[in-house]
């Protein structure tokens, strides 16, 4: 039997795995799929449960739930891949051989990067919403907050989900409004970015929306430290920025076993072909979701894109034929505004979000870079989507894995 | 889009933030000249990070503050001490090169 080993069951890992239990041969193919942990988190959740949007049952689930019954689970921490040798090590010096590795080992939060960021404020009065822990301790102290200087912020670029923070510092906005206490709390936006996103035209109606909604931004932030006992976010420059309750994003990385294998950049991330998801480094090694390098957003949709077209490629490399320079870094983002609205941005390397109609052009009904009530619809039904199609890799209507360029106004934009 | 702009006595192609589109057209009166709106005098330190940024460009490395804070040619700190507020976007102004795409 060849065997085609997959690290890591969240988004990523777990679509390719029911994607290639489909397609391969039994005969030929054993697929397993390593992870240390037993529980799936639903991590576009973690953004409404500190505002009691969603219950923990909302976006928990087992893994097993999720891998189909032909597809080997292994439930293991990886020590390290031997990619020159064709062997994963695992924590109990068990060695997987494989024929085809698909490292799907995602990015976590590293606020041990940052001086002082897990000092004693940690959990208390300074928070990450990218970790189940994280989030639950928020809503528990947002339950109890009697307002103040709310300072949300980013430490570095890239982040998973770059919209995340912005959508959290909309949606305090609202939760705070509808608690009738927005008038006690004081919002501050803090980013590395030069402005509210990573791309100019979003940008522009993002800053807008932070402007109507009196959140103020601070841009060009590098953090250099957090003082515990002042309770302010210095930067590099020396500019601080007091808070009463901090919501960071730390510092994200790929995991750490990307590093112990010597596989990765400075922040862990596998060097990855942007266009086919083959390792630079191994032909027989791929890479999607969070854990590659590649200039696309880190989020569930682009890994949702990625698994398509990566299960093409794995074919044809099992047949030794060119692979298809296919994936155009397409990202399908929902960004909650507030007060039951959301926006919906679609975009890819080379065409940034511009306002028009998706996913049928000229008609919609979800509408690109605009606020309405049913692209919240469309984020809340996401929820369902995912765990009932995305996960089993479903390929979901008349959504292409490519981006379409109709129904888009791209005039005055720059490629 | 790139327009010209007179840059110490020389016309100079730069986009509409005021970056080199060419390269090529780049000296160190430019960058002088460059630093000056700034309002920098250019040490040697300075001209240390400069040499770095283009060396990086060259090999076509994308740029980022923590690249620039593990590289051993200048700490995050003193980044920031050379050139104040948002280091990255001037030192590559300065230097001739584009902006670091904060892309993602």
């Amino acid at each position: 039997m060849k065997q085609l080993l997959i690290l890591g069951a969240g988004t990523a890992g777990t679509m390719m795995a029911n994607h290639l239990s489909h397609e391969l041969d039994k005969n030929t193919w054993q697929i397993s799929i390593v992870d240390e942990r037993t529980k799936h988190y639903y991590q576009p959740g973690y953004l409404f449960l500190p505002f009691d949007i969603y219950e923990p049952q909302d976006i928990v689930k087992e893994i097993e739930e999720f891998i189909p019954k032909n597809v080997h689970l292994i439930k293991s921490k990886i020590d390290r891949i031997e990619a020159k040798n064709n062997v994963v090590l695992l924590e109990d010096g068990k060695k997987l051989n494989y024929d085809i590795l698909i490292v799907a080992t995602g990015a976590r939060i590293a606020p041990e990067e940052t001086q002082g960021m897990q000092g004693k404020c940690w959990h208390h009065s300074v928070f990450d919403f990218y970790t189940y822990e994280g989030a639950l301790a928020l809503r528990n102290r947002l339950r109890t907050w009697d307002g103040g200087k709310l300072v949300v912020h980013i430490t570095e670029m890239p982040i998973k989900c770059p919209v995340a923070p912005l959508e959290f510092a909309f949606l305090a906005d609202s939760f705070f409004k509808h608690k009738k206490m927005r008038d006690k709390v004081e919002i501050t936006y803090v980013t590395p970015l030069s402005g509210a996103f990573t791309k100019p035209k979003a940008t522009q109606a993002l800053d807008h929306l932070l402007h109507d909604k009196n959140i103020h931004i601070e841009t060009d932030f590098a953090i250099e430290s957090i003082d515990n006992d002042k309770k302010v976010i210095v930067d590099y420059g020396g500019k601080e920025i007091p808070f009463d309750l901090l919501v960071t994003v730390p510092t994200n990385k790929g995991d750490d076993v990307i590093g112990r294998s010597g596989m990765g950049d400075e922040l862990n991330y596998v060097p990855t072909n942007k266009a086919t998801l083959q390792s630079k480094d191994f032909e027989n090694v791929f890479v999607l979701g969070d854990a590659s390098n590649i200039p696309a957003s880190k989020a569930g949709s682009v890994a949702h894109f990625e698994a398509e077209i990566l299960t093409e490629n794995i074919l044809r490399y099992m047949k030794g034929e060119a692979l298809k320079e296919e994936f155009d870094g397409h990202a399908n983002c929902f960004v909650e505004t507030g007060n039951g609205k959301a926006l919906l941005i679609d975009f890819n390397y080379t065409h940034e979000p511009v306002e028009g109609t998706f996913p049928f052009p000229g008609i919609g009904p979800l509408r690109l870079l605009k606020e309405s009530r049913i692209n919240h619809m469309g984020k809340l039904a996401f929820k369902w989507i995912y765990w009932n199609m995305l996960l089993k890799g479903t390929h979901i209507p008349f959504v292409s894995t490519t981006m379409q360029e109709s129904g888009k106004h791209f005039e005055n934009i720059e490629h | 889009m790139s327009q010209l702009k007179e840059i110490s006595g020389k016309n100079i192609a730069v986009n509409e933030e005021g970056y080199l589109t060419d390269f090529s057209q780049w000296d160190k009166s430019i960058a002088e000249a460059l630093a000056k709106e700034a309002n920098l005098e250019l040490s040697p330190r300075h001209w240390d990070v400069i040499s770095y940024l283009q060396s990086e460009h060259q090999k076509e490395v994308a740029l980022n503050i923590r690249k620039v804070g593990n590289s051993g040619v200048v700490s995050i700190k003193e980044f920031y001490t050379l050139f104040p507020q948002g280091p990255l976007k001037t030192a590559t102004k300065i230097a001739g090169i584009p902006k670091p795409a904060s892309c993602i």
